[in-house]
């Protein structure tokens, strides 16, 4: 197990309220709370839940040429990009491994990235390297609180409580508001497949702003409670999010991994050369969802074909609480890719039916 | 953490409770609150024979998976089918609804061999 060498803001108050901590990309981070990971899940899914995301790295680009430094060190199409948007991409190495998955803000002026917790070390190296004279890389991290606010019920409660209507901010853009008189970024995006947003603020607001939102949640009748990693991670795994590590790495490439549509390959990107021609090769495994009947299959498990043989390992895996499914993603070869294809998953050294299923087993709120 | 006055327990957590003629297993309160969330538990069919100590399945929570031991010999005579279906009971009801298997026990003094409540209060550090 990882040492943990950093905690949040809202460390002491995850402890006091009862929370399972362990160690997560460096933090010591509530992993679930006394509500339990499956009733944090279903509680996001059904009203608001809260999530502490201080982790995340956040990185602001500046300066003469940012525009083209940002397009040509990211995937994702950015030419289009004017505020209030934001996008997903992928940050990419010249081989086509993914360093990072992030998400890119157009502000007024300049460009706001939020990273990976893992990986803000290795991305700032790797976007400071490549900057020309003239643009800015700044680490805003450790001025920069971050709090997720998710579910079906959570634009209605920031709505209530502030000063201006987040309502009418559209998916994926950004606007500024105030809670409690706290200058907030809402950010209309989220890891978990609900609506809601993510909130950025002055760091030593962190606690006062959280428990705000917990209190007001209580007093307009929304439930409203702080959820755990746990939770996050099957909330996003059912959502067909990826989780770096996992469905993603620099071990693994945007292609195998059903991340093509993240890369604008109208424009140029480092390690664009190394998809075309892993696009033109064709890939030697890819990112499947697995059903598994009799056990809950985990990473690393491996995945054999019916007549036993092996056909590559499960990435992640978990009990999926909303649509009940014992389910793992897996990279497998392309010919038991097929959705229906039958396979089997190895359980603690029993082979365990299995099928190969469309993802995502939960279809995100913005695609509805 | 509640601890049944009637069960005894194994060092691994699982418990066996009197139950008439038979003995029922399950895991303590201890463990369940250490495993977290149940989501899955595999159990031994009808008319399987068990020896103390054997591994008689598989509890699985949303961090890891555990083998369950039995804490005495015997034949299993009834599987909780409710616990299979919504493993959750072992988190709400670990000494009633999220019992696990009920055994027809082949040697009665291995029950006496087993930590008594005070014994296994003990061994998870509560007096």
């Amino acid at each position: 197990m990882e040492e943990p060498t950093n905690i949040t803001a809202l460390h002491d108050w995850h402890v006091s309220h009862g929370a399972k901590m362990a160690a997560f990309a460096g933090y010591d981070m509530p992993i679930n709370y006394s509500t339990g990971a499956v009733g944090e899940h279903h509680l996001t899914r059904r009203s608001v839940g809260l999530f502490d995301i201080d982790h995340m790295g956040q990185i602001e680009i500046t300066g003469q040429g940012a525009d083209d430094f940002v397009a040509r060190m990211i995937t994702a199409k950015v030419s289009d990009l004017i505020p209030p948007m934001a996008r997903y991409s992928l940050l990419l190495d010249e081989k086509g491994g993914v360093i990072d998955d992030l998400f890119v803000y157009r502000l007024p002026d300049s460009w706001w990235i939020v990273v990976n917790a893992s990986n803000r070390a290795a991305d700032l190296e790797w976007f400071k390297t490549h900057a020309p004279s003239g643009v800015k890389v700044t680490d805003r991290s450790d001025d920069t609180y971050m709090i997720a606010v998710q579910g079906p019920r959570a634009i209605e409660l920031i709505d209530k409580v502030a000063d201006s209507p987040v309502s009418s901010i559209q998916r994926f853009c950004w606007g500024n508001i105030a809670i409690d008189g706290i200058p907030t970024l809402f950010g209309r995006t989220g890891y978990t497949g609900e609506d809601g947003g993510e909130l950025f603020f002055p760091a030593e607001k962190a606690l006062r702003l959280w428990e705000f939102l917990l209190q007001r949640g209580e007093a307009l009748g929304i439930e409203t409670k702080p959820i755990g990693l746990a939770a996050r991670d099957s909330l996003r795994f059912e959502a067909g999010m990826p989780l770096h590590g996992h469905e993603i790495s620099i071990e693994i490439n945007p292609i195998e991994a059903g991340f093509k549509w993240a890369c604008d390959f109208e424009k140029e990107f480092v390690g664009k050369e190394a998809l075309l021609a892993i696009i033109e090769e064709g890939v030697s495994r890819k990112l499947v969802g697995i059903e598994v009947f009799g056990g809950v299959p985990r990473e690393g498990y491996e995945v054999c074909s019916p007549d036993g043989g092996s056909i590559g390992h499960c990435v992640a895996g978990m009990f999926c609480p909303t649509v009940k499914k014992y389910a793992a993603n897996a990279f497998v070869a392309p010919d038991f890719a097929k959705a229906g294809t039958n396979v089997s998953v190895i359980i603690r050294g029993q082979p365990r039916a299995a099928v190969v299923i469309k993802r995502p087993l939960y279809i995100p709120a913005y695609r509805r | 953490m509640a601890i049944d006055k009637n069960a005894r327990y194994l060092e691994s957590h699982e418990y066996a409770k009197p139950s008439g003629e038979h003995m029922i297993f399950g895991i303590s309160d201890h463990a369940q609150t250490e495993l977290g969330d149940v989501v899955f538990v595999e159990l031994p069919a009808v008319g399987k024979t068990l020896s103390k100590g054997a591994m008689f399945g598989t509890i699985e929570s949303v961090k890891a998976a555990s083998d369950l031991y039995a804490p005495v010999s015997g034949t299993v005579v009834e599987v909780n089918e409710a616990v299979k279906n919504d493993p959750s009971l072992v988190n709400k009801d670990c000494y009633g609804a999220g019992w696990l298997i009920k055994v027809a026990p082949s040697n009665a003094s291995e029950f006496d061999g087993l930590l008594d409540p005070a014994a296994y209060g003990k061994a998870i550090g509560e007096e």
